[in-house]
This record gives C-alpha cells, structure tokens and sequence, in this order.
C-alpha cells in the first residue's frame, strides 16, 4: 500500500507549478473541497486527500498508536508532500485538519510557502481565561454520543446525499463516498480532535498564515479564530460572511476568493 | 393553524437557519418557549455537540446540495436539558431564481426507534465480542496443535508451514509434528482430520497425541498407523483422518526413511540430482475399516535429497476456473528449488496459493525435510 493509495491522493491542475495542498476535517473527506479546489488548477498544483479512516482512504492502514494524537496526522501530510516531492507547498486545512497543518509546517518548515487555516482551533475545550466555546460535558456527551449511538453516525449517515437524477453532477462516485468515515475510527479521531491542545504550538508556525474565520460557527467560534490569529506570529484573519463550520461547502465563492487573495500573490 | 395541531414537530428557518416558526407540538415536546426560539435561535443551537458537527459536516451541505435531507437521527436539546431523540426531515425552499429562502423542517419524536436501537447495538456488541473470544479460542486451540517452529534435527534441515483455509476464523483440520523418539531417531507425521471446528480439533489433538505414545512403542510406521486407526476407531468421533508417517533414522551416518501411508497422498522425494517422485504405497483411511492394511517402504537419503510431506490442500487446490493444482505441478515447484527446507517449503505454499488468487479454501501443510 502505497501513500498515495493510503490516502487517495488526487493530484490536478498544472505540472510543477505552485502545489496546493487541500486537507479536510473532522467528520468529512476530500469532497468538502470539491467546490473550492478546482478553482485553483488554472495556476497550482492541486493536491487534495482523505486523512485514514475517512472516504477512499485505506482503513487497514489505521492504527490507534499512530493516530492517537495529531502528530500521526500531521506526519502523514508530510509523507505524502515528500512522496509526491512538493515544495514551497501552501497547505491548506478545515477544521481539525488546520492543527493538523500547524504540526505538519512546524516539523518541516521548509517545505511550505504558506498555511491556511479554515475554522481553526487550537483548543475546543474551555479553560482557564480562554474560551474554546466547548465544555468538558459537552465533549463528554459527543464522544459518549458517538459511543453508544454509532447508528446515527454510520448507517444513518450513508443516506444523507442519495442519488439525484435533476443534479447529475452528483456522480455516483460522490453519493457513494461523501464524506464515508469508519465509525470505530471517527470515534477515536474525535477524542484525539476535541481533546488536543495546540494552543502552544502556534508561535512555531514561521510561514505567512490566513485564517479563515465564519462570523457564524457553531464549532470555532469567531473569538478562537482570533486567538489562533495573535498567537501565529504575523498571520491575518478574514472574517468570511457565512454561517457554519464549512464556508467550503456553504460560501465556496467567498472562501475561494479569500484563499486566492492571500496565495496568488505573484501568481498569474 | 393546521401546524400546531399536527403530531409532529415542524420548523421553519432561514436559509442560515434562524427559527421564524416553531409549531405547538415541537414546543409540547422540547419545553421551549416560542418567544425565546423564534428571530433568537438557530436550529443547530438547539442540538448537542454531536449533532450540531454532524449537522455542520452532513446535514446542511446534503441540504444545501440537494434541497432534502431525509430521516437524519438527531436529538434536541429541551429546555430542561433533556436530550429528546427525533429523526428530521427538511427541504430547502428557493426563490424563482434559485436563492435558498426558507427551510422546512419536520421533526418525529423517535424515542422508541432509539431505544430498540440501543438494544440493537447492545446485542450487535455482544455478538462481536463474543465471535472476538471464539476467534481467539480457535486460534489458541490452532497453536496448541501445530509446533509453532520445527525442531533442530542435528543432519537434517526440517522446516513446516501451515495456513488455515479462509480467514483464520476457524479452527482447521490439518495437522503435524516433528519429534524426536531417540538419539538420531525422528518422526515426522502430517495428517488431515475431516472437517474443521472444535470437533476436529478434538480429533487432531487425539491423533497427535497417540502417534507420539505409539511411536515409542512401535518402530514401524505402519504399526504406529495401525495403533492410530484402533484408537480413532474407539473414540467416540465419526471423523476419520489420513497421515503420513515418515521415520528417519541414521545409522554410520547414513539417513534412512521408512514411510507408511493411511488415505493421504504420498510424499515427494527429491533426489539431490534428479526429479522428484512419490514414496511409499498408499493404505486407507484411519478410523474407518475394520481391518485395515498399512505397509512401511524404506529408502535411504544421500545428502541433498529432500522428502516433501504435504496435505490435500496443496494438491487440490482449485484454480478459478476449477482446475486442480495436481502433482505436477508440486513437482516442478520442488524439482525447481534446490536450497534450504525453507525455501522449497515458502515456494510451494507462495505458489498454491497464487494459483488459488490468495483465496485458499481448504487447509494447507507441508513439511519439508533436507538431508544435510
């Protein structure tokens, strides 16, 4: 099993440009960039994934050691950037996957020309003097929920996009995998998503960082992405008028035109 | 209105999924007050964390996508905090030139659904948990038949592989021991008990066992077989069994090999130059006809000759297309590798199994031994 196999990897856009590198969230696949991504290949290099245990990826290659903390995540961004021989990367991550980029540019710095953070949070649970916007019982009842209800995040989950003969775009190839998560992994992913800190790991990103931050996030409310923005030295924040935690899906234009602003800077 | 007076929850939202209208019903069941719902919250404000990711990762895009989402389990958080599990319907309103407007929402209070979901899962994880031990027994029960690595026989290179048929799930019905009687004096026996399961393995453990007491008793191989049949014959099993029994023994430094057979295809003997050929006649099955005959053959083994026990399930092993891996083509894998046991042992198990596409149905055991 190779990593691009591991993964999925799909690799679009022009040969040896500028890559671009798409990492999705907690709960989703790659197709949560389906709507932004391509808008990237007249001029990038365009690399999106499923992380272990969610869509195509290949769930044999899960193991709970590894995948115990971010770290394991953040390694496998940085496998499949060198196995696919990419440098001066601009990385971009949803959700749980923005930590994940925060690890992966802080190991390798090198690598990476510029990090985006799509409703990031460095820390889901409150603590002292800051707010994550999550409780210690509402992770409590998420992971439990996610224990003893699997049938609400499994077979229930499959069905939500069905087939749609009025909107052909939807493929088969979408219905069928849209945003597919193993229930045993999405369950550890969870604990391993809502209780990380990396709130001390933000002073190491050293390359230009956005962050994209909804006025409206019921997931990374809009003072987390504030917080994420003084800690990263020199990063900006556009605050992106969408309500929810994906603006991927929900305002694909508006996000679109906030990641070109900031990565297309000499580019064509 | 009609609304309030329905048996169901229903909302109406923003596109963004600010509440305008909350129904009676929904507001009987959860305990809110409209005035504190309506223009104030969004319907993702009123579920747990679970909900509300699972809300924002697959229900709102599904929405979004394609105007419905259908029977999304979900729970509500009530005034009290209560958690009330509801299965939700919606669609997605637009305005003539495609703008979301409005999101109707109907909510079935499904607490029954839930709970003989919980009970569902609850068996569901009984039964895995209790297939887990009996996977685990099969495969303890496995090791104890099977030495986990051939002995160390001083002038002879001995190396065993050993693969259950399909998923290791179950136990198998092969079987073989490699053991020492005296000083230069070695047996060697590799059987196949019918079927598979907890039975054979009762089976292959009384087999085993009693070819190590007989052989202590009996230096021919045919009399170890004939002790073999009796005591299958008396055990209360309706199974039977084939094995070949090979001894070896070395005397002024020369190997010698008597072997005897009872239903089971006969062992290979690659010369050190030359092709390889069975050796020893066949006999019947073990635990089935009441006076069966077993006879011995004897050959003597020069260094680099190389004796090939196996099971069934090398030489019937069926390809796709129904074709059986036959003899030959066990012959030309041994007549091919010349190195140690373990090589030739690897070849054959790598080569049936290539032939079967990794999917091996029966049982497969080979033994190979290499005079050094």
């Amino acid at each position: 099993m190779t990593v691009v196999d591991r993964h999925d990897i799909r690799v679009s856009g022009v040969p040896g440009a500028q890559p671009i590198v798409f990492a999705h969230g907690f709960g989703c696949d790659q197709h949560m960039w389906r709507h932004v991504a391509p808008r990237f290949e007249d001029a990038f290099t365009v690399v999106t994934f499923d992380h272990v245990g969610a869509g195509g990826s290949d769930l044999a290659a899960y193991d709970p050691v590894r995948y115990g903390t971010l770290d394991g995540y953040a390694q496998d961004v940085l496998e499949i950037v060198r196995k696919l021989d990419l440098r001066d990367v601009v990385l971009v991550g949803h959700s749980v996957s923005a930590m994940i980029g925060v690890l992966a540019v802080a190991a390798e710095p090198d690598r990476f020309d510029k990090l985006v953070l799509v409703g990031p949070s460095p820390r889901y649970l409150d603590d002292d003097g800051y707010t994550g916007g999550f409780t210690r019982a509402d992770v409590a009842e998420l992971l439990e929920s996610l224990d003893s209800n699997y049938l609400g995040w499994s077979s229930a989950m499959a069905p939500v996009i069905m087939g749609n003969v009025d909107r052909p775009e939807l493929g088969a190839e979408l219905t069928a995998s849209f945003c597919r998560t193993d229930p045993d992994i999405a369950r550890r992913f969870a604990r391993v998503t809502f209780l990380s800190d990396n709130r001390a790991d933000l002073a190491r990103v050293p390359v230009p960082t956005l962050v994209l931050q909804c006025t409206d996030d019921v997931i990374a409310p809009v003072a987390v992405g504030q917080y994420v923005r003084d800690a990263i030295p020199g990063a900006r924040m556009v605050l992106l008028d969408a309500t929810g935690h994906c603006p991927n899906l929900s305002a694909p234009e508006a996000t679109t035109a906030a990641i070109a602003g900031f990565v297309r800077a000499g580019h064509p | 209105m009609l609304d309030d007076r329905v048996p169901c929850g229903y909302l109406s939202t923003t596109p963004d999924g600010v509440l305008v209208r909350v129904n009676a019903t929904f507001l009987a069941w959860t305990g809110h007050r409209r005035e504190d719902l309506v223009g104030r919250r969004r319907f993702v404000d009123l579920l747990p964390v679970g909900g509300r990711i699972y809300h924002e990762t697959h229900y709102a895009p599904a929405l979004r996508l394609q105007g419905t989402a259908r029977e999304i389990a979900l729970e509500v958080v009530c005034a009290d905090g209560r958690r009330l599990p509801v299965l939700v319907n919606s669609v997605l309103e637009r305005d003539a030139d495609g703008t979301p407007r409005l999101i109707r929402t109907a909510v079935f209070d499904a607490t029954e659904r839930r709970r003989y979901e919980q009970e569902m899962l609850a068996a569901t994880r009984r039964a895995e948990a209790s297939e887990a031990r009996a996977v685990e027994l099969a495969q303890t029960l496995q090791q104890t038949l099977i030495p986990p690595t051939p002995p160390q026989v001083p002038g002879l290179d001995v190396a065993a592989a050993y693969r259950p048929a399909g998923d290791g799930r179950h136990v198998g019905g092969d079987f073989y021991d490699v053991f020492q009687v005296a000083t230069d004096d070695w047996v060697v026996v590799l059987g196949d008990v019918q079927g598979k399961g907890v039975e054979a393995a009762v089976v292959t453990a009384l087999a085993r066992h009693t070819v190590r007491a007989a052989a202590v008793d009996h230096d021919a191989p045919r009399q170890v077989l004939h002790t073999l049949d009796q005591v299958l014959r008396g055990a209360a099993t309706d199974r039977f069994c084939t094995a070949v029994l090979a001894r070896l023994r070395r005397t002024d430094g020369t190997w010698r090999a008597s072997v005897a057979c009872a239903g089971h295809p006969l062992p290979l003997l690659r010369p050190s130059a030359g092709h390889p050929a069975p050796v020893g006649r066949h006999g019947p099955l073990l635990g089935v006809f009441p006076q069966p005959v077993f006879s011995d053959t004897e050959v003597t083994l020069a260094p680099g000759d190389t004796l090939v026990l196996f099971t069934d399930g090398v030489t019937e092993g069926r390809h796709r297309r129904g074709e059986l891996y036959g003899n030959d083509r066990l012959a030309a894998v041994v007549a091919e590798h010349r190195g140690p046991a373990a090589d030739v042992t690897d070849a054959i198990l790598a080569d049936v199994l290539r032939y079967q596409s990794g999917d091996a149905r029966d049982d497969i055991a080979v033994v190979t031994v290499a005079v050094l």
